[in-house]
């Protein structure tokens, strides 16, 4: 179950209105919201409260790639994007929580002028980066797992960790180009 | 879109035709099984056919890599086939490129394997 803590859709430079697509999906998944979303998408805000499932982590990466779309990312960078948020839903869900569903993610995508800014938490035990083995090592390069928060730093440009005690937020940062920013 | 596995036979390779997602939840245990079921059959040549994957993520590498290292251990050979750009990418950042032996063509992948 989707549960809309807040979505805030903020617009500036332009009276024009939110592409009806990103509308027309938030408002499929959180049928409450309203439609006072105005302008262009230079700046855009929206959070998310999501069950600890697999159907999240899909739903996560959808958003993303729409966020990612919509802030004008190429077509080379915007699946990029979209995998390292699905890697950070799947460290969240799986790694953080564990799939209790007593314990909840919570997702935000927030675009400015400069940046796409990406945050997921969970309700876990915590997550010390610097604990997380190198895939890259010898030792591990044939493990089985271990590579999501690699592939999230290879394809972000900043990606930063906070305990919440308990639980862990991750944020994800990609810089905008000023054409991409419509500045 | 799920992963669908399409098996058969080829001079005693066994080749699986791969199409779909390998993700976490999705071909992830598909592909683990489809391996398994092969090995238990008595084959252990397998060429994985990559060439309709039209997404992977991390579990799904991990998978593929766990496949590799099963089949290898079971004193078979396990190589990828018709890899996508955005497998191939991925494979070249986590370094596994060089640990798969990637074919892109059938006959000459078939040939490969050790008779």
């Amino acid at each position: 179950m989707w549960t809309k803590i807040g979505v805030t859709l903020t617009f500036k430079k332009s009276t024009s209105k939110l592409p009806s697509s990103l509308l027309s999906d938030v408002d499929d998944w959180h049928t409450s919201t309203t439609r006072t979303a105005l302008a262009d998408s230079t700046t855009m805000r929206a959070s998310y409260t999501l069950d600890s499932s697999l159907d999240s982590v899909n739903k996560i990466e959808q958003i993303g790639e729409q966020f990612a779309t919509k802030a004008g990312f190429d077509e080379d960078t915007v699946p990029h994007i979209a995998m390292a948020v699905r890697e950070a839903a799947v460290n969240a869900v799986l790694h953080g929580n564990s799939y209790d569903t007593n314990k909840h993610v919570v997702a935000s995508f927030e675009t400015t002028s400069d940046s796409l800014i990406i945050r997921i938490s969970d309700q876990g035990p915590g997550l010390d980066p610097d604990k997380i083995p190198d895939p890259l090592a010898p030792e591990n390069i044939l493990r089985g797992s271990g590579r999501g928060i690699f592939l999230i730093k290879a394809f972000m440009d900043e990606v930063n960790f906070r305990q919440l005690h308990p639980g862990t937020e991750l944020t994800l940062i990609k810089h905008r180009t000023p054409a991409q920013s419509g500045t | 879109m799920s992963m669908k596995v399409k098996t058969r036979q080829v001079d005693g390779i066994t080749i699986l035709d791969l199409s779909g997602r390998i993700t976490l939840g999705e071909g992830s245990v598909t592909i683990r099984d489809a391996v398994r079921d092969v090995l238990a059959k008595g084959s252990n040549k397998i060429l994985l056919n990559l060439g309709d994957i039209s997404y992977i993520d991390s579990s799904g590498i991990g998978e593929l890599v766990s496949a590799f290292t099963t089949v290898k251990n079971s004193g078979g050979e396990l190589k990828l086939l018709n890899l996508t750009k955005k497998v191939h990418d991925l494979l070249q950042i986590t370094k596994l490129y060089t640990v798969f032996d990637v074919k892109d063509d059938e006959a000459t992948a078939i040939s490969s394997f050790t008779k």
